[in-house]
């Protein structure tokens, strides 16, 4: 795909927009891409990056991903005109049926999970369903897109140290607005998402996870995790290919 | 028959590459993205008698030129493999190798006399070397000794022919070779990938919730050429050549070094078309060359030593 834009909106967040066709084969927001960072050999494995927005009249998207380590800060170069390797749309994303218009849905994102819920949360209100979002950082710096998510509904933003929004975790939020909801969709870190399923049981909706991946297509079993209620500790889900999205505690966190 | 076509013992080839095993599943995820049909033979993901979930994650991590892998032999079992793989791979008629895995020899004499009861297997390899099983899988591997009387049991129940993948965490390969050629075995594949670990310095802790991994990737590719060429001068056994293969000059120089075949791991990783690019890339340079026959690209470069 080629580079459109490429641009740092947060301290150590890139927003990149890519053209190509692969955008046309985008069938649910939560998919991702395997990216290659380099037209060089190394480094060698692709990074799993989630798709934050598409656009299929003009077969852009739109990926955010933090620099965290070689990979990342050699995509984070790519300047505007450059071809980047790209292999997607990959995995299975949210399925927006089950949601009915009227309902209220709430989204919680956690820092660099944040960005496969905008999508969601555009697709959600299309369908008529009130959105309410919380988004939670380690601090002011770290916050992106809580404006963009404003064009779908209620927005609260929560740092672990105060300096921006509430303070505190996400959970502290929906405790302290009682925010209601019918259904639940999240993405970000595993502590995160194992303290909503265990403060809302019963939540129906469901979760994007993240995992390190070798293949990405589902044939190199690097990303496989147990399933709840497996008492023999056989059944797997693969998160690259049965996921990244799975239905609220059908996967062990 | 086309220049490519390799005969190898129970694997008769369209051409010498094929997916190495564990970097290709069972084969349905890339019969999504080509014809399985292209292949010169897939090495089919490593086949335990019961079915293992494999280790906790991170199962993967990336380091300079490789990756290290500790998956832990995941895969659904001997019943399922038969069952729902087998079958599946019943519509393509590209020749599988099926790797067998196990604890302990009676495993490894089960899956085999199983497996190569379905006539659809061409042949087993042997994996004995995997770095990964820390109930015996390596011992097999690094012991003469006990590869020799290993390859000799699953020979003695096995209807089709037996590669034996060989580990590179050993001080002389020769030796394993030798012994299991004795023992019996049609073939070698090698080299498996070789034991290694990565540290996070901010935590301090290995990477890999296995601590441990298995090295693959281009990094290998000199130790897995040295050990093809020392092999090679003390053995005419068919070799399957495998370790960082990633480019055309690749295939070659492990054909130079003696490989009859070659299998292509982690570059299935990087690139899912790589097989299908590296046989059209293959053909050409045969072509281009004036060869009548691949084989002729091993006996040129062995002859030139």
């Amino acid at each position: 795909m080629i580079v459109v834009s490429n641009r740092e909106i947060a301290e150590n967040i890139f927003e990149m927009t890519l053209q190509g066709k692969i955008v046309q084969e985008i069938t649910a927001p939560g998919q991702f891409l395997h990216i290659k960072p380099s037209s060089q050999p190394m480094p060698l494995l692709r990074r799993p990056i989630s798709i934050c927005n598409s656009n299929k009249q003009n077969n852009e998207l739109t990926i955010i991903y933090r620099t965290e380590g070689e990979g990342t800060t050699l995509l984070s170069q790519r300047k505007e005109n450059d071809s980047v390797d790209v292999l997607g749309p990959l995995g299975n994303g949210f399925s927006l049926e089950e949601t009915k218009q009227e309902e209220t849905a709430l989204i919680v994102g956690g820092g660099v999970g944040v960005p496969p819920l905008y999508s969601l949360a555009l697709a959600l209100v299309e369908r008529g369903v009130k959105v309410t979002t919380v988004l939670g950082f380690a601090d002011a710096a770290s916050v992106f897109y809580e404006n963009r998510f404003k064009e779908a509904g209620d927005v609260y933003v929560s740092t672990i140290d105060g300096s921006a929004g509430n303070k505190g975790l996400v959970t502290d939020v929906i405790d302290r607005e009682s925010l209601q909801f019918n259904r639940l969709y999240a993405c970000g870190p595993t502590p995160m998402l194992k303290a909503l399923e265990e403060n809302y049981p019963n939540v129906q909706g469901s979760l994007s996870l993240e995992e390190r991946m070798g293949c990405g297509i589902g044939a190199c079993f690097a990303c496989v995790c147990h399933t709840q209620n497996d008492p023999d500790g056989t059944e797997y889900r693969k998160v690259c290919s049965d996921g990244p999205v799975f239905p609220w505690r059908e996967v062990v966190l | 028959m086309t220049r490519l076509q390799t005969n190898l013992p129970g694997l008769s080839m369209k051409n010498p590459i094929m997916p190495a095993s564990g970097c290709f599943g069972f084969g349905e995820e890339f019969a999504k993205l080509y014809d399985l049909n292209q292949l010169g033979a897939i090495a089919l993901k490593a086949t335990t008698n019961h079915p293992r979930f494999g280790n906790a994650t991170p199962r993967v991590a990336e380091t300079p030129a490789g990756m290290l892998n500790a998956i832990g032999l995941q895969n659904p079992g001997l019943e399922k493999v038969i069952s729902e793989k087998l079958s599946w791979l019943e519509t393509y008629d590209t020749p599988l190798l099926a790797n067998i895995a196990g604890t302990t020899m009676e495993d490894y004499e089960e899956v085999a006399a199983n497996l190569s009861e379905t006539n659809q297997v061409g042949a087993l390899e042997l994996n004995i070397s995997c770095p990964n099983v820390k109930e015996g899988g390596i011992a097999f591997g690094t012991d003469p000794e006990l590869a020799a009387e290993l390859t000799r049991r699953v020979k003695a129940v096995s209807t089709c022919p037996v590669y034996v993948k060989l580990s590179p965490n050993v001080t002389d390969i020769t030796l394993l070779a030798r012994a299991v050629e004795r023992a019996g075995a049609d073939g070698l594949s090698m080299i498996n990938t070789l034991s290694g670990m990565k540290i996070e310095i901010h935590s301090g802790k290995p990477l890999l919730a296995n601590e441990s991994g298995g090295l693959s990737g281009p990094a290998i590719k000199p130790i897995a050429i040295r050990m093809i060429y020392e092999v090679r001068k003390q053995t005419e056994l068919p070799i399957i050549g495998m370790g960082g293969i990633s480019t055309l000059d690749d295939v070659i120089e492990f054909m130079i070094a003696g490989a009859d075949a070659v299998a292509v791991g982690t570059a299935n990783f990087t690139n899912p078309f790589i097989c299908p690019e590296l046989i059209d890339e293959l053909e050409d340079w045969v072509k281009v060359k004036g060869l009548e026959n691949i084989q002729e690209l091993r006996q040129k470069g062995v002859n030139s030593f």
